[in-house]
């Protein structure tokens, strides 16, 4: 029975939460108000993940709901949050990342997160400094885990896109709402993937020329299966939202069309644009040079799914490409006593995301208090959460990869930017000393050894590999699912705490 | 399909691949089949050491010298880089009785004819400068080196094709053809039949399971390993540094978990931190307690890397024969079967003098060593009895 205090103390909360955006939010908030004693480990200072991400404190942004969508449901969800930490059910530990999750034998709750203080790049100690404020690791107990670990970008590699001023379209996004700067004055946008039309609405919201969105799919298919989008009217409307923004601002929408190459010598000045075949392999005689100052690039998102593989979660491939959790109608995974919420079952947006927190929290509780079923409350949420997993995976369809993209691919393009490995590396390995897959494509290379380990060019290295750009992205192992500092791996405790 | 060779090489790890470059120099017609791709098993997982320093005077040690002669002349010969660094190899002793135990040893090796260097305690700092203050004394081994280990496997394999070797990757064998009188045939996968009087079983720790397909039994079992690799630093470990302790590790037949610190930096930046060992079967799960005492033990011996980062922890299973031996050489139990396997934690360094050991026992050569320490069978009574 859910009764032990959301404390300190060592006794095992009800459940652990890993991830406090849209899904791991919503689902921690809910779970309290059915009574479970919550942890909510995130690696960011405040709540709300990459969607809801909040200026940083020091710019004095009076109106951060200026760039969001949906922006009075998340500080309804930090209201309560709030309220919950305040009488102790829920404990949230901001700036934390769990590197490993040990399943117990005891009673002494089923699962403990091990985790560590998040610390940016920049603050990284130097060998041998003694300095630094040691921030301890902590382990977390508990008896019912539940993963909202979001996403990455996929990021796919072309000749100078390495280049200072060529960001992630997601990166931008992130740029504008936490930093509230813009990586240029002049941005170009391109990809794929419905990111791309937030990012050009971001980007010139905030200022910026935004003079084209390049999409490298049609969006044709969408008008194909009219069904999931009829009933997805309030998606439609968002769509249509961007779209008018975008006419307004005098923005050029291409599809079928694809940035082949940046150029410039200290920064991106321009860039060359080719239409696409329906297998986005570049038209001959179709290339155009565009100037920018700036250069937004994305190809939609990729689970973030290292804890829930090592604990051994069935996976499956989501239509665009990307691994992602197998779960029941009740979010359950594959993994007895594990739930997954949001883009770990498949990227689909903050609303599912919001939904599916909710729906699985209301299902953990149901399992804690020892029913069978959910409560019928979670019957509706099922129903939506169904639609809008319907129009996700539509919308995945449309936006995976061509086959022929890696032709825009030059021999001494960088693939993997940690280890600097070019494509030629990459084929010879494949070519000439027999790498039929990833693992053995990183060995031979060191492709994905950096400090990415391989999140970045892991994507484009598999269809490398297997010679097909539409090739699924393979939910790598990753024992440590983050950087861990030598000596907390020391000092862990084992599990069985006092 | 059916093809004809003089002999099969089954296995496309480093040992696998030093029996194919050596055969085909000898002037057979090879084939090397693999279920996955070169380096895919423990060869990909391991350190690359070229160690001396670890074994006492006898068989292996033999092996090992043989094979730090063959390691150089590989460096040299093949065309691209196989990363090997002549780092040499540095054994700490924490107390005195360890250090007059690692003495000894030294000592038993140099008369094996082993370079040996004593280093006091108060000389240490010149050769590891951030070594933790108070150890007893150090042996300094300067022969032993490191390779990159799936460079080495995949190279060795290219040049063995160059010189002519077939090779079939991503096809598993499916059967070891046997003739009607028990000679080797060949062997069979998914896509094709290879006729041939020789089957060289080079599958590491799977090699229990092709020995049973010829129709014999070898008692390999795995024992795992994990490794960590921390952020690239420029170089502040410059040996492989090991406690004496790793020693007796190695030699010792526990199947619970054991561990101690070896640590050493690579060309590439990385420090790699091991070793532990334990005999759990062919499980995958972290050990987040042998992860723990590796670290621990890593940060005692060097106090500079205790805030670098690891970046990833991964396991390989090293092929495993209760006497710590590798079977090397024909299997009298199945005329036209050979083995070179079982080389446990030592494979990268062993693999060129098993290969040449074995194209010299294929073409009826005089064996550089004696290879009765080696014979594939010598377990067949502990087999019958267990």
């Amino acid at each position: 029975m859910p009764t032990s205090p959301a404390e300190p103390s060592g006794a095992p909360y009800d459940l652990a939460v890993v991830g406090a955006g849209p899904a791991g939010l919503a689902a921690a908030v809910t779970a309290a108000d059915a009574g479970l004693t919550v942890a909510l480990v995130d690696a960011e200072p405040r709540p709300g993940g990459q969607y809801y991400r909040h200026p940083a404190p020091g710019l004095g942004a009076r109106r951060p709901e200026a760039l969001h969508h949906g922006w009075p449901a998340f500080t309804t969800l930090e209201t309560r949050l709030r309220q919950h930490k305040q009488v102790g059910r829920v404990r949230h530990l901001p700036g934390r990342q769990v590197w490993t999750i040990q399943q117990s034998c005891d009673h002494a709750g089923r699962w403990t997160l091990l985790t560590t203080a998040t610390v940016p790049p920049h603050d990284r100690a130097a060998p041998g400094d003694q300095n630094t404020g040691e921030a301890p690791g902590e382990s977390v107990p508990a008896h019912h885990l539940l993963l909202a670990t979001g996403t990455y970008e996929r990021q796919l590699p072309f000749p100078g896109w390495t280049l200072p001023g060529v960001v992630g379209a997601g990166g931008a996004q992130a740029m504008i709402k936490s930093g509230l700067v813009l990586p240029g004055r002049r941005v170009i946008v391109a990809g794929s993937g419905p990111l791309l039309l937030a990012a050009a609405a971001s980007l010139s919201a905030a200022g910026a020329r935004v003079p084209y969105v390049l999409e490298a799919s049609s969006y044709l298919p969408y008008a194909r299966r009219p069904g999931p989008l009829l009933r997805n009217l309030g998606k439609l409307a968002e769509g249509a939202r961007h779209a008018a923004a975008l006419a307004r601002r005098r923005v050029g929408l291409r599809t079928r069309t694809a940035v082949v190459q940046a150029h410039g010598t200290d920064r991106v000045t321009g860039v060359t644009v080719a239409r696409l075949d329906g297998d986005w392999r570049p038209l001959p005689g179709t290339e155009q040079h565009l100037s920018c100052d700036a250069l937004a690039v994305g190809h939609g998102l990729v689970p973030q799914l290292e804890l829930a593989v090592e604990l051994g979660c069935a996976t499956r491939t989501a239509p665009d490409g990307t691994p992602a959790l197998v779960v029941d109608s009740f979010l359950r995974t594959s993994v007895e006593g594990v739930w997954a919420a949001g883009e770990t079952n498949g990227v689909g947006g903050a609303q599912l995301a919001l939904c599916e927190g909710e729906l699985a929290a209301h299902a953990v509780a149901a399992a804690a208090h020892g029913e069978t079923t959910a409560a019928r409350t979670a019957a509706a949420l099922r129903t939506r959460a169904t639609r809008l997993r319907a129009f996700a995976d539509l919308m995945a369809r449309v936006h995976r990869p061509g086959p022929a993209w890696p032709q825009w691919l030059r021999g001494d393009t960088e693939i993997c930017r940690c280890e600097e490995i070019d494509a030629s590396s990459v084929r010879e390995a494949v070519d000439t000393f027999g790498a039929g897959d990833t693992r053995t494509a990183k060995l031979l290379t060191r492709a994905g050894m950096g400090w990415c380990q391989g999140r970045m060019c892991g994507p484009a290295v598999s269809c490398l590999v297997s010679g097909d750009g539409s090739a699924p992205v393979s939910a790598d192992r990753r024992p440590l699912s983050r950087p861990v500092p030598l000596v907390q791996l020391a000092r862990h405790r084992p599990q069985g705490r006092p | 399909m059916r093809q004809t060779v003089d002999a099969v090489v089954i296995g496309a790890g480093v040992v696998g691949a030093a029996c194919a470059y050596y055969a085909t120099r000898a002037g057979l017609a090879v084939a090397v089949v693999d279920r996955g791709s070169p380096a895919g098993g423990t060869t990909g997982a391991g350190e690359g050491n070229l160690l001396v320093s670890d074994k006492p005077p006898g068989p292996e040690l033999d092996l090992a010298q043989l094979s730090a002669g063959l390691w150089r002349d590989l460096a040299a010969q093949l065309p691209e880089g196989i990363e090997y660094e002549a780092k040499g190899g540095v054994v700490v002793a924490a107390d005195d009785t360890e250090w007059s135990a690692l003495r000894r040893m030294a000592a038993g090796q140099a008369a094996a004819g082993v370079v040996v260097r004593e280093v006091p305690a108060d000389r240490l700092p010149d050769l590891e400068p951030h070594l933790a203050p108070g150890l007893a004394g150090a042996v300094h081994y300067p022969q032993d080196a490191q390779v990159q280990p799936a460079l080495a496997a995949s190279r060795l394999l290219r040049a063995a094709q160059n010189s002519g070797a077939a090779l079939h990757l991503r096809e598993a064998v499916t059967e070891v053809l046997v003739t009607p009188a028990g000679r080797i045939d060949g062997v069979r996968t998914p896509h094709r039949e290879l006729k041939a009087p020789v089957v060289v079983n080079a599958t590491g720790t799977w090699s229990a399971q092709i020995a049973a397909l010829a129709g014999t039994t070898l008692p390999v079992m795995p024992r795992k390993g994990f490794v960590l690799v921390t952020e690239p630093l420029p170089r502040v470990v410059r040996h492989k540094v090991y406690a004496a302790a790793y020693v007796a590790d190695v030699a010792s037949d526990s199947a619970s978990l054991q561990t101690s610190p070896v640590v050493e930096g690579t060309p590439a930046g990385p420090v790699l931190i091991g070793s532990s060992r334990e005999r759990t079967g062919f499980d995958r799960t972290l050990s987040t307690e042998a992860l723990r005492r590796m670290a621990d033990s890593a940060v005692t011996l060097f106090p500079i890397l205790a805030q670098v980062s690891v970046l990833r922890a991964y396991h390989g299973f090293r092929p495993y024969l209760p006497d710590h031996l590798p079977a090397i050489g024909a299997d009298p139990r199945v005329p036209g079967l050979h083995h070179a396997c079982g080389h446990e934690g030592a494979g990268i360094g062993l693999a060129p003098a098993t290969g040449l050991l074995l194209a010299q026992a294929l073409t009826g050569e005089k064996p550089s060593l004696d290879l009765a320490p080696f014979r594939p069978d010598r377990f067949e009574s502990e087999v019958q009895h267990a």
